[in-house]
């Protein structure tokens, strides 16, 4: 096989390494929110059920937490799991990231001084005008740094789902690795990630400066 | 019963915090017009009072009446607060300064100010603009209107807060130790605002360490000591009272 078969087919998987490393972010961002919110709720029962879901999520390999999605309703529920392969990869990324947002929201909140809030209270606002207008800008420039090594992570992180044989760009690289005997498919599969790093962190470099204004 | 309007009736207030009793039984009416400043050492409750009457802190017992409207009362241990719309309306008849200021660091200085005017009590965004741009050049803040907060002094961070108070037009601004957070040289420019206010007949109720000054601008003072009004008149009946306890706190003061 020669150089421009392999970049084809490696090009091929990059595609839909992308499209999970989009599709995470999409759903794992608002749902670490929803999380977040559990984890930091007064009701006791609401907020030990989060931390006990955040520490399972956290505290197992994403390996196995997107085996458990994919096999479970299988396994567990005799459901068909034909067509279930990529929707299963974008859950199982989904949850495990939105526990780790989850946690970078929650510490960004506690960051907020509680003037903060009293003020607000004084000013008249209500709950939700004084999270989206007063909390919430404070907290996303707090959090930037730390949702910035997520994103990186999960950059690299994508390639886990070959786990689930997905035809994502790692995938495709061990496969051509394997059958022609060569580290080439590697060099270009590190290359690519590297890149794709490079443009993650130079976008929110530009993100952060944007937020820097006060 | 007096002609003029009684703005804010407390009465019977008490507060503790755990074991710690922090106000015993206080009771004080706040009208027209009028200055009233709260001096005392510090853990004589004057701060407390100050969130109990603007309800950031729950009290034990007693109730709370803004221009003859009750805002809560406490009835068998629980705090009763008026109806979320009527509590609204409540609300709107006080300001509060902060010690800490409490601006918003992500808005602009003209943003601190008109949000509130705007999104809370739904004016017209023209008029409010054109009025806070008056309460900043009054403020001596004219030129400040794009800065944020971070780029100010204290003092000017102060006088912002202040602005922010009044661009609600609230009948009753409390001051919680307004200067304590400010070196010496940033204290007289807020001040010198706070008396510009006083002269212009506003109602303030001011807790503070500044004693000259709260006998300069004082129509009535209160001296707190250890959770109850020791003390209560114009400033120089308060001042020069035999009270052992305002001699001792002011003797104190003079060494300090």
């Amino acid at each position: 096989m020669n150089f421009i078969t392999m970049l084809e087919q490696i090009s091929s998987g990059m595609l839909h390494t992308i499209l999970i490393f989009f599709l995470t972010l999409v759903f794992s961002l608002p749902l670490g929110w929803i999380i977040a919110f559990g984890r930091m709720s007064k009701n006791k029962i609401i907020s030990s059920i989060t931390g006990f879901i955040i520490s399972i999520l956290r505290g197992t390999p994403l390996m196995l937490q997107l085996m458990v999605v994919f096999y479970g309703p299988y396994f567990l529920f005799k459901l068909p799991i034909t067509n279930w392969r990529f929707p299963a990869i974008i859950v199982g990324f989904s949850i495990n990231y939105a526990a780790y947002f989850a946690e970078i929201y929650r510490s960004g909140i506690s960051a907020i001084p509680v003037g903060q809030y009293e003020a607000a209270h004084i000013l008249g606002f209500n709950k939700v005008q004084t999270f989206f207008k007063i909390i919430l800008p404070q907290v996303v420039r707090i959090i930037l740094p730390a949702v910035t090594n997520e994103v990186i992570t999960l950059v690299k992180d994508t390639s886990l789902a070959f786990t689930l044989s997905y035809m994502e760009m790692f995938t495709i690289t061990k496969q051509i690795a394997s059958t022609q005997t060569t580290l080439i498919p590697f060099a270009i599969a590190a290359l690519f990630y590297y890149i794709f790093n490079l443009l993650v962190s130079f976008t929110m470099r530009r993100l952060e400066k944007k937020l820097n204004y006060y | 019963m007096s002609e003029e309007k009684t703005f804010l009736e407390m009465n019977n207030i008490k507060k503790s915090f755990g074991d710690l009793q922090v106000l015993k039984d206080i009771s004080l009416s706040v009208h027209e017009g009028e200055v009233l400043s709260i001096i005392g050492p510090s853990g004589s409750g004057k701060s407390t009072l100050l969130r109990i009457a603007t309800m950031l802190e729950t009290m034990d017992s007693g109730s709370i009446k803004y221009m003859g409207n009750e805002a809560a009362h406490v009835e068998n241990k629980v705090i009763h607060y008026a109806k979320p719309q009527a509590l609204r309306e409540i609300k709107k008849n006080f300001g509060l300064v902060f010690q800490n200021f409490n601006l918003f660091p992500h808005m602009s200085v003209m943003r601190n100010l008109i949000d509130a005017p705007i999104h809370v009590q739904k004016r017209n965004k023209d008029e409010v603009l054109s009025e806070a741009k008056e309460l900043l050049k009054k403020m001596g803040l004219a030129d400040k209107e794009d800065y944020y907060p971070s780029q100010l002094s204290g003092g000017q961070q102060q006088r912002v807060a202040i602005a922010r108070a009044l661009a609600l037009k609230p009948n009753v601004l409390f001051f919680d130790e307004p200067t304590s957070a400010l070196d010496p040289e940033l204290t007289g420019e807020v001040l010198k605002v706070i008396k510009g206010l006083a002269e212009e007949k506003m109602t303030m109720v001011i807790v503070t360490h500044e004693m000259s000054f709260a006998r300069n601008i004082s129509d009535r003072i209160i001296f707190m000591d250890k959770g109850i009004i020791a003390l209560e008149g114009v400033p120089d009946e308060v001042f020069n009272s035999e009270n052992s306890r305002m001699q001792e706190f002011l003797g104190k003061l003079k060494h300090e």
